[in-house]
């Protein structure tokens, strides 16, 4: 009995352990990725590279990658090679996390000269070399310096011939070694915990408290898919892609034991680099099956099996090298969206309706103005935001506004986006009328502008989707508004790629919002009037679209200049 | 000062202390929802009445509460408006886009504290240097003011975007609206809360704005109300940073009340601490819903820049919202004698937050409650004696916790009520100390070396166990553990933390400035210092956050009045690098550092603390003793086994007494349980110590 209690007090330290690590990881990194947003993940692993505990971070991109990438250290790297000291790298987007901008870092953990396990971490790191992190790229030798998996530090000696190569590689290479070391600081640091743990439990090993784990985890991960209707169901979604519009197609089947998502029937390659690893793909469609399926039980090894993740070969969702890669965010953030166009037709009425998807990221390169003479103030700099549009209407439950899904990241202040750079934000709010019309409306999304400072020119470079595919709704629901960006000048911008900004013009971006569940026309009309009385919908919306009765909407309008509520 | 009264508001008790030169005289009273007051009232009377002290004697009262965080909570606020820079009106809205629970489809945020219409703007901007982009439209704040009169608004914030840098927009507005509309009540970020990130400053000034008209005239009430009853003396209020401030400080800025009650704990704990000669302490204060743990280094809780309040999702992170103003540094999490267990998906025991409260309240407690909480599970471990709980007030029905156990946990797990009690345990103590550890991690601190100081009702039965798990050798006990509190009310200092965020590159190093912000910070701080106290010396600690450029997190570095007064940046260098070495290892070769937020706080200095000698091995100086022969069956967590366990009332224990685990010390409020790998030892000033065996 005390044996079955102390199992889970060790699993339960297990998790502390590995949330300690990733918060170790936040404080310690330079790219605002890490810091800012916490696009990173930290995992512990058995002997055998089972991942027993993962971090829950900003981003579920890691998900299933990191599930896999252990056992390719141990295969390239040689198990019995492994010393105590050793800490491995790499960047390979196959074998790692899906882009050359994702460092991944193993250490080895030793008891008493005996392997016991592994501690692994990812950081998106912010530059790596090569054209520089955006769409641009032909192929992934363009994106960047890639490092296989290799040794960083051979028995406790850093590899300083690998430290002068990053070095050379690198635009910022003070911050990218910064990061390595702190990725290999939260790894020791999740080390010295599992040590400490093992010796208040007398553990020689990992063995049978990974048992218990993954026994645990698989068996009621197989009870929740169990408990399913069997079936199978097809879903598609249309977005803009770069060079062409991509057609992202899924088959979902429910299994005795198993649910397989096959992506079959989605569009190829693009020239450009938002194709997506398998990894990657495998990482955010079983994050929505997970979701929508088993959301309280924890990743691991077992847990995570019985989603089978299947893409044809040089699919978009299946990009093997050299295919360009660097932005397969923008594609992967969508495949969530896809994977419910299947799943809510087997499990109606639980998965939300299409959302924003991909964030709503921009990178604006400044320098000083080249059509006159610039200020002697004026300087280069590089400056990234992170935002989001609109997430779908659930279906009890109404979107939510200016909110990531699937991704968990943050933004960034936008008082500490303008210490970072000559930038200025001259508009971050709320976007009225962008959430699809529903019995639960889609969350709105949000208008940014920005321009730079006074003698000040700049590349935009976007990073953005759904100006050609808006999120759909379900059961009814309303299309969320589309992406839309110009230039103060009144030019049309594209949503993806770099593109000039001259002295003096601002760019002004809507970013989308999420689709609306069920009709509008039957949205209880106390939440219509307060939409309108709080300005999340206008009043030509509640009119024309909701149907809102003249008298309520006089009664909101007052309401919503005396800030009075109208529910 | 020879006598003093400590109040403290608690959600469910009103704590009240007097001390006199004969020594600290307590009472808890209900807390009075409707008319906080009338509990203070009651509570005064009732301790003075106890100790033969006139009302008209006390020379000071010291005052926390939880009204303030309650009013949050809440949402019983005044009816407040927002004033903007014209473009960034959702910012509290819009938080961090982020979602706190990743796996959650139906996931609700929490509702801004002012929703969206009632956040106004106006045209006007301020850049990241402090320069004047758009200047302000006299007419159009006058429109303004006409639009909130009409609207009847009784408060209003003023945040404007990095207002930290120059405050004279939103004092220009404030000028308007004093004019036109002087029944209401301002808070300007630039006063509030001026540090740099705007949904930080924004919420933390609207939060001020809406409990400000509730604050202030409840102050003013209470003053009026204990005057009536003889005690005219000054009141001052205990804040989040651990200090006092007057009662007009407080009025004027009720956001630093938030939190009150928990600081008054830390600094009861420190205040122990400093009597035992201790360096390092844990703070552990379980209580009936949460337990709140706290580093307290060399007698000085540790404290923080921003926290979270009202969280609304199992105490997440990320649930509630960001106050940053300075506040004593602590872990709060859902784990308390109320905390309720049940059965996961995963077929493993889960604990909390969700709580039983004082209505059902445990299933012990006979009052309806059917499902196991934290109280049950200690009872049937035999660590509480059911006759003998709350000093007598409420029975324990031990058969009413088997049952609870057993149908919840029993049935599904396997287990009888004994093991089921023993897992609940187990996962609430593996809860607090993984808590506790995480906390340790991120201020690079190792526990090990640490000595434990618990308090609060359910923090003596968990205090040991705990002790065991984080590997800490020695716990203190303090005797007035159920109002820690209000006790450490009266050993706080008059304090006043002023920050502000000026950003300086190290590159362009400018010592004059730096001196002048710090020299400015120290003016302010001390003038509320003052205010409180016309003649005390006054001492000055200088912080600055500091980082690497390029990194999201500062790390707080402390100056000596000697370096703040001549600050020199090689100097301020080597001191960043040593603290970051501390936290994280080592440093970063290459890189350029910044310097973010600037702080400085004022204190009156706390009275030297006699410190006692400590009494554990030392022969002579403690007598073996094995209790009365009575005795009771209590589960031993670390041996995993029921043991026969000695039964000894506190007040037969003298100084020096020694007991050797497995025991139990009985007391009117709580029961300190001694397991075997401890020995209790009764200290001069009434404190359990609870060391390791191998020690004793």
């Amino acid at each position: 009995m005390a044996s079955t209690v102390s199992k889970q007090v060790m699993w339960n330290r297990l998790i502390s352990v590995v949330e300690e690590q990733a918060q170790a990881l936040v404080r310690t990194a330079f790219s605002t990725s890490v810091r800012e947003a916490g696009d990173l993940s930290a995992g512990v692993y058995d002997a055998q590279g089972r991942m027993l505990a993962q971090a829950v971070t900003g981003t579920p991109g890691h998900v299933n990658a990191m599930a896999d990438a252990v056992p390719h250290f141990m295969r390239r790297i040689g198990v019995e090679t492994m010393a105590q000291g050793d800490v491995y790298i790499t960047n390979d987007p196959w074998e790692g996390t899906g882009h050359l901008h994702d460092i991944t870092v193993v250490t080895p953990s030793f008891k008493a000269g005996v392997l016991v396990g592994f501690f692994a971490c990812t950081a998106h790191i912010v530059d790596i070399g090569g054209r520089g992190f955006g769409a641009d790229a032909n192929s992934v030798y363009e994106e960047g310096l890639y490092i296989p998996i290799m040794r960083l530090m051979d028995r406790g000696a850093v590899d300083q011939t690998l430290l002068r190569i990053i070095r050379g590689n690198v635009r910022e290479p003070d911050q990218l070694v910064g990061d390595v070391s702190a990725l290999a600081t939260c790894n020791e640091i999740g080390h010295c915990r599992l040590t400490e743990m093992m010796d208040e439990f007398d553990l020689a090993d990992l063995e049978e408290i990974a048992a218990f784990i993954l026994d645990n985890s698989r068996w009621a991960t197989l009870e929740k898919i169990n408990a399913l209707e069997p079936g199978q169901a097809a879903g598609e979604m249309w977005i803009d892609g770069y060079s062409n519009p991509i057609r992202l197609a899924v088959s979902v089947s429910i299994e005795n034991d198993c649910i397989c998502a096959d992506f079959a029937g989605t569009s190829g390659l693009d020239p450009k680099g938002i194709n997506v690893p398998m990894v990657y793909t495998k990482a955010y469609a079983c994050y929505a099956l997970k979701c929508a399926i088993a959301p309280e039980i924890p990743n691991n090894a077992a847990s995570l099996a019985p989603f089978e993740i299947t893409a044809p070969k040089d699919s978009i969702v299946n990009a093997v090298h050299p295919a360009p890669v660097a932005l397969r965010h923008v594609i992967g953030h969508m495949i969530p969206d896809t994977v419910y166009e299947a799943l809510d037709q087997l499990l109606p009425r639980t998965v939300p309706a299409q959302g924003a998807g991909t964030l709503c990221n921009f990178q604006v390169s400044l320098r000083p103005r080249t059509d006159a003479p610039a200020p002697t103030h004026a300087r280069r700099s590089e400056v990234l935001t992170f935002n989001s549009g609109g997430s779908g209407a659930r279906p009890w439950v109404d979107g939510l506004n200016a909110t990531a899904f699937p991704s968990g990241v943050m933004t960034m202040p936008v008082e500490a986006t303008e210490h970072a750079g000559p930038v200025i934000i001259w508009r971050k709010e709320l976007r009225p009328d962008s959430g699809g019309a529903g019995a639960f409306r889609g969350g709105v999304g949000q208008f940014m502008d920005v321009g730079a400072r006074e003698g000040h020119e700049f590349d935009f470079s976007a990073m953005f989707d759904r100006v050609d595919h808006p999120a759909l709704g379900r059961a009814g629901g309303g299309s969320g508004a589309p992406t839309t960006l110009t230039r103060s000048d009144g030019t049309t911008m594209r949503g993806k790629g770099k593109q000039f900004v001259p002295h003096g013009q601002r760019v002004a971006m809507a970013f989308p919002g999420g689709g609306g569940y069920g009709l509008a026309s039957d949205r209880d009309r106390a939440l219509v009037r307060e939409d309108l009385a709080q300005g999340y919908i206008s009043e030509a919306s509640a009119r024309d679209v909701f149907g809102l009765s003249e008298d309520d909407i006089a009664d909101a309008l007052e309401a919503g200049r005396l800030g009075r509520s109208v529910k | 000062m020879d006598v003093r009264l400590g109040v403290d508001i608690g959600g469910t008790f009103t704590d009240v202390v007097l001390e006199t030169p004969a020594g600290l005289t307590s009472t808890k009273v209900l807390t009075t929802y409707a008319a906080p007051e009338d509990a203070i009232i009651e509570g005064m009377n009732r301790v003075c009445a106890q100790a033969g002290v006139q009302t008209s004697a006390i020379e000071q009262i010291i005052h926390g509460t939880t009204l303030a965080t309650n009013a949050l909570i809440e949402r019983r606020g005044a009816r407040t408006a927002l004033i903007t820079t014209e473009g960034f009106r959702d910012v509290i809205e819009m938080r961090t886009e982020s979602r706190f629970e990743q796996y959650d489809l139906n996931l609700r945020l929490p509702d801004p504290l002012l929703p969206r219409n009632q956040r106004l703007t106006l045209r006007e901007r301020i850049d990241a240097g402090g320069e004047v982009l758009i200047p302000l439209d006299p007419a159009a704040i006058e429109a303004l003011a006409d639009q909130i009169d009409e609207a009847g608004y009784e408060s209003v914030a003023i945040g404007l975007l990095h207002s930290y840098l120059n405050d004279s927009h939103e004092r220009q507005i404030a000028e308007v609206l004093a004019r036109r509309l002087p029944q209401v009540t301002l808070s300007l970020s630039s006063e509030v809360s001026p540090q740099m990130r705007e949904y930080e400053r924004f919420n933390t000034t609207i939060a001020n704005a809406y409990i400000k008209p509730l604050m202030k005239s409840y102050l003013g009430r209470l003053e009026g109300r204990l005057a009536e009853q003889g005690a005219a003396c000054p009141i001052f209020l205990m804040h989040s940073g651990g200090g006092i401030i007057s009662l007009d400080s407080a009025a004027e800025f009720p956001v630093r009340l938030v939190e009150s009650g928990p600081a008054g704990g830390a600094v009861f704990a420190a205040h122990i601490g400093a009597r035992h000669g201790l360096d390092r302490v844990l703070s552990f204060d379980m209580g009936g819903t949460t337990a709140k743990i706290c580093l307290i280094k060399n007698q000085t809780p540790k404290t923080a820049r921003v926290f979270e309040v009202a969280r609304t999702y199992r105490f997440k992170k990320g649930s509630g919202m960001p106050i940053s103003i300075p506040v004593i540094d602590m872990v709060e999490i859902g784990a308390g004698g109320g905390s309720l267990a049940h059965v996961d998906a995963l077929q493993q025991i889960r604990v909390g937050p969700e709580s039983a409260g004082s209505e059902p309240g445990p299933a012990c407690y006979g009052r309806g409650g059917t499902r196991p909480a934290v109280t049950d599970a200690d009872l049937v471990q035999g660590k509480l004696d059911p006759d003998n709980f709350a000093g007598g007030s409420i029975r324990l029905d031990e058969a009413a916790s088997r049952a609870a156990l057993e149908s919840e946990l029993g049935a599904p797990l396997g287990l009888d009520a004994l093991e089921a009690a023993f897992g609940l345990t187990e996962v609430v103590d593996e809860n607090m100390s993984n808590a506790a550890r995480v906390h340790a991690v991120e201020n690079g601190e190792d526990l090990s070396d640490y000595t434990m100081i618990a308090f609060g009702g359910a923090a003596p039965l968990h205090a040991a166990r705990l002790s065991e798990k984080l590997g800490i050798r020695r716990c203190l006990i303090p005797p007035g553990a159920g109002v820690g509190s209000a006790i450490g009310f009266l050993r706080a200092p008059f304090s006043f933390e002023a920050t502000r965020s000026v950003y300086v590159e190290f590159s362009a190093f400018d010592a004059g400035l730096v001196a002048d912000t710090l020299a400015e910070l120290r003016t302010e701080a001390t003038d509320f210092v003052r205010s409180c106290d016309a003649h005390a010396p006054i001492e000055a600690e200088y912080k600055v956050y500091m980082r690497y450029r390029g990194q999201g997190w500062e790390i707080p570095v402390i100056l000596t009045a000697q370096q703040a007064a001549s600050p020199d940046m090689e100097t301020l260098k080597a001191l960043f690098e040593a603290d970051y070495t501390t936290l994280f290892g080592r440093t970063v070769a290459g890189l350029e550092i910044e310097a973010t937020v600037w702080a400085v706080n004022a204190s009156t200095p706390t009275p030297p603390v006699e410190t006692l000698p400590p009494l554990m091995a030392a022969a002579g100086s403690s007598v073996d003793v094995a209790g009365t022969g009575a005795t009771r069956d209590i589960f031993d967590a670390a041996l995993g086994q029921t043991l026969r366990a000695a039964v000894v009332p506190r007040d037969a224990l003298a100084t020096g007494d020694r007991l050797a685990g497995p025991a139990a010390i009985f007391e009117d409020e709580t029961t300190v349980i001694v397991p075997t790998s401890r020995r209790a030892t009764i200290q001069p000033d009434g404190c359990i110590d609870l060391s390791a065996e191998e020690e004793g």
